[in-house]
């Protein structure tokens, strides 16, 4: 059972009068992790929307020290600053608690340009959390597509449609044998909240990705931000699980999803409120691109549950 | 991390209002209904901008961008948005 809402801390580490838009999926999911890692953090950010709402100097909007880094350095900055602080703390530089490092990286940063860096800081297993705030595009850039983009999806640089599906980066890290991988979004914040209290808990590598809907890119109404999030995994095109040391096990509701008590929505609903799907569902070949978008779902629905039933 | 009041460059510093005097950019504003409000903190936890009070559900007017998503995510309907004047 996850956290309720009235149990979480008072604790804000995104500070008032930062510079994201209205509504924005990744402050709101950023909040969720400050309750759960607390002040004692350091914070890597590459390009990406969330280092344009940090404000202007001299002002930060986040409440902690945050360095800024190259697109394609994430894993191996990180790296960097993990071991830095230990050896500090051996020397003894260095009192009290060590500080959890983590990185706050959008989709772009992980699944294409950061992928290699990632890859290498997983498979040497060092301590620090990678998170993964995935809107599906490049937003920032004025969304162009990335290779966390569903099929089917408008992005200035797919005007007919991306042809390809999105891989799943959350089971690339699972197979890098690394103690801690899970996925959330913003319209379960209690579900987020354990998943990153645990993950800080853990040593080693760990890896969260948070599906964060952005109203501009995937064009809904901004105030929906949320309502899409929980349709987004009410209709099973995002699924919530996480893996401690290689065993996968479901959150709610996807767990029921994957068990078959409850029926995934169809995704009609999903896509058709959303206009970058829809613009491109009202030529001739519209079901086909449904059966499509739906057929990718029910793929990863049931490779995700047989993957789930091995157990090394 | 230690609460700073001024600022001294060329670091960064911690501060409310980074993006300057957010409220502006407001187009709706959100008005709590107290009496059909439960205090549920629905509103709190899923505000991106953290401008909601927990206890007594106050709006801060001065970084509240209007995005909606308190009054999309009430569940009483208690959070109305009206138009800016």
């Amino acid at each position: 059972m996850a956290t309720s809402i009235k149990k979480l801390p008072d604790i804000e580490q995104v500070l008032s009068g930062n510079g994201a838009c209205g509504g924005c999926p990744a402050t709101m999911g950023l909040r969720m992790v400050g309750k759960a890692l607390g002040p004692n953090a350091i914070m890597l950010l590459t390009p990406s929307c969330s280092v344009a709402s940090m404000g202007m100097t001299p002002k930060l909007g986040y409440n902690w020290p945050c360095i800024n880094i190259t697109f394609a350095s994430a894993g191996s900055s990180a790296s960097g600053i993990a071991n830095a602080v230990e050896i500090m703390k051996e020397k003894g530089r260095f009192q009290g608690e060590l500080p959890t490092v983590f990185t706050w990286v959008g989709d772009g940063g992980t699944y294409d340009i950061g992928f290699q860096a990632l890859s290498a800081a997983a498979e040497r297993n060092d301590n620090f959390i990678f998170f993964c705030y995935n809107n599906e595009a490049y937003s920032n850039t004025g969304v162009q597509r990335s290779g966390a983009t569903p099929r089917g999806t408008f992005t200035t640089t797919t005007p007919t449609g991306k042809r390809q599906p999105k891989k799943n980066m959350a089971l690339l890290m699972l197979e890098h044998h690394i103690p801690y991988v899970a996925t959330a979004t913003v319209a379960y914040p209690g579900d987020l909240y354990d998943k990153v209290l645990k993950a800080k808990s853990i040593p080693g590598m760990k890896y969260i990705e948070i599906l964060a809907p952005c109203y501009l890119g995937w064009q809904f109404d901004m105030h929906d931000t949320v309502q899409m999030s929980r349709m987004a995994v009410r209709s099973g095109a995002w699924l919530l699980w996480e893996a401690e040391n290689g065993k996968i096990s479901f959150s709610n509701p996807s767990a029921s999803i994957i068990s078959g008590k409850k029926a995934a929505e169809s995704v009609d609903d999903y896509v058709m409120k959303q206009g970058r799907f829809n613009r491109l569902l009202k030529g001739p070949d519209a079901a086909q691109r449904i059966a499509e978008i739906q057929g990718d779902i029910n793929r990863e629905i049931a490779f995700m549950r047989e993957r789930a039933k091995i157990v090394y | 991390m230690k609460s700073v009041t001024k600022a001294y460059q060329p670091i960064s510093w911690p501060m409310k209002g980074a993006g300057g005097d957010t409220g502006s950019w407001r187009t709706h504003r959100p008005v709590v209904d107290t009496e059909k409000c439960t205090k549920c903190q629905f509103c709190w936890a899923f505000c991106p901008e953290a401008v909601i009070d927990r206890k007594e559900i106050t709006i801060d007017y001065r970084y509240c961008k209007g995005c909606g998503v308190c009054a999309a995510e009430c569940p009483t309907g208690a959070i109305s948005m009206e138009m800016e004047e």
